[in-house]
């Protein structure tokens, strides 16, 4: 008997997947099952310049309609799921219909993190992770319009650049001592409050916000005025299902280096995982489209018994203005940043992380040829030396030394 | 409209009919040509829709912006002749193109 594969969650891991398995000539048939009712479309964009109005709509596909149907994937958008039952190896749908499956893939994703505030429920509130969020925001982005962002991570700031430059006046609140701390070094942070205060956007740190009235927010430094407040409070991934199927969850789905959970006929990719690295080793929960992609490639090699792709180090970007964020690899435990270029003026300089000597991670900011250099560099752990690094007499291709 | 000829590291031709309004890069992948990744989706952040370009199409296509060359400069596999397909808008000028695809995007 053929083997059926039902995948649940149809993201940029799931599109991969499909590509993939295909690619690798995976015979059995394959169901896709996603509660939005679009095919697969990238995330990235919504915060950027599908908000900004630069992007058609079906250029956000990942691929289009034509690609699954020729791939032979019996497309189920617009449909939720309720339940896993292992025992009987069937996804039980919302409506209580049944899909048997032989291998299982989990890709749900992840959400907006909802935030525990007084009048956060109310008219004006907006998240963003869905086109649906960026259509119902895109609709009241007017000139002149005040727009209080709760959160200065990637998400808020992106859309605080789209805003700022369609002349809103925007106001961005992070509760931590640093914009995107979770993301980047201080440096890095430091820059970035910089760059929209130039830019017009009232940036505010170490400030926490205690409740949404109308037509402003409540801080702790008094009060926002605001016809418009974007939630930016980071994401949450879709455990649940795994959860009640009992698998092992911690803080995402267990996965092993072939992106199986702990039942073998089911594997979980992307934002709700977490993975062991062997790079870094440790264990990592990524929510990136990189992540995505790679875990949507590693499935499918398992699933179609093919060698798997080599392990590549996780890198990230965000774009605000007219600056490129490139950041590839992960800082922590790092006892080192050194600086390369000046980020107390313009807009262009790297931050090299290092542990012992070894490059761990890169912030490149408008630093493409730093970025592409490191992505090799930390693969092969190299050791660089910090004099050299921080001289931008000594070309980047001189620094490995 | 514009015919654009991939060829992959094996030799094997694609032949790819795209409409304008998209770059090279979406147009390779809806046509589902091998071996262009495009892992961004076009932001020029990845340089893993990197092909070279076919000698007396060098000096056709739009120049290369600064974007481009950086990412270019530390690409695998890069040659003289590397582009980026996201940076390449498709026009009727751009038919009979061809470009060769690159043993691997990493």
């Amino acid at each position: 008997m053929l083997e059926s594969l039902v995948i649940v969650g149809a993201g940029q891991a799931a599109a991969q997947l499909i590509a993939s398995l295909a690619q690798d000539g995976f015979a059995g048939s394959v169901t896709l099952v996603g509660d939005e009712p679009y095919l697969p479309y990238q995330r990235p964009p919504l915060s950027k310049k599908f908000l900004a109005g630069e992007l058609a709509f079906d250029r956000l596909y990942v691929r289009p309609a034509a690609f699954y149907e020729k791939a032979g994937t019996r497309l189920m958008l617009g449909t939720t799921v309720g339940r896993i039952d292992r025992q009987d190896k069937t996804v039980v749908l919302a409506d209580g219909s049944r899909l048997p499956y032989s291998t299982l893939v989990l890709a749900t994703g992840s959400r907006a993190r909802t935030i525990p505030l007084p009048g956060a429920d109310r008219e004006g509130v907006y998240f963003l992770r869905t086109i649906a969020d960026v259509e119902a925001l895109r609709a009241q982005f007017q000139p002149g319009k005040s727009l209080v962002v709760v959160g200065g991570g990637y998400i808020g700031l992106e859309l605080a650049a789209v805003a700022a430059k369609q002349g809103l006046k925007v106001t961005v609140l992070e509760q931590a001592p640093r914009v995107m701390g979770r993301g980047v070094g201080p440096v890095v942070s430091r820059f970035y409050e910089r760059l929209h205060r130039e830019e017009g956007v009232d940036v505010r740190t170490g400030v926490a916000v205690c409740g949404i009235e109308p037509g402003h927010v409540v801080c702790t430094d008094g009060n926002h005025p605001a016809d418009l407040i974007l939630i930016g409070a980071g994401a949450v991934p879709n455990v649940e299902l795994a959860q009640e199927a009992g698998l092992v969850v911690e803080d995402g789905i267990t996965v092993d280096a072939q992106c199986r959970t702990s039942d073998p006929s089911i594997y979980a990719i992307g934002d709700c995982t977490v993975q062991h690295h062997a790079l870094f080793d440790r264990r990592l929960r990524l929510e990136s489209v990189h992540n995505a992609l790679e875990q949507g490639r590693i499935a499918a090699a398992a699933i179609t018994g093919k060698p798997a792709p080599a392990l590549q180090v996780p890198w990230f970007w965000s774009d605000q203005y007219d600056v490129k964020l490139q950041m590839v690899g992960l800082s922590a435990g790092h006892d080192a940043a050194v600086v390369r270029g000046n980020p107390d003026e313009g807009r262009s300089f790297a931050v090299f992380y290092l542990r012992q000597g070894m490059l761990l991670a890169v912030d490149a900011v408008n630093r493409a040829p730093e970025f592409m250099m490191s992505k090799q560099l930390i693969a092969e752990r190299a050791k660089l030396d910090p004099a050299r690094l921080r001289d931008e007499r000594v070309a980047v291709k001189e620094l490995k030394g | 409209m514009a015919k654009i000829t991939f060829e992959e590291p094996d030799g094997k031709l694609h032949t790819v009919d795209m409409a304008g309004g998209q770059s090279v890069m979406e147009g390779a992948v809806k046509a589902m040509v091998a071996g262009i990744d495009a892992d961004c989706g076009g932001a020029c952040s990845c340089a893993t829709c990197m092909v070279y370009v076919a000698a007396e199409w060098e000096g056709k296509l739009p120049a290369k912006q600064s974007d481009e060359k950086q990412m270019l400069e530390f690409c695998p596999h890069v040659q003289p002749n590397s582009r980026l397909t996201c940076q390449i808008p498709v026009t009727d000028a751009l038919d009979g193109l061809t470009v060769k695809i690159p043993p691997s995007q990493h």
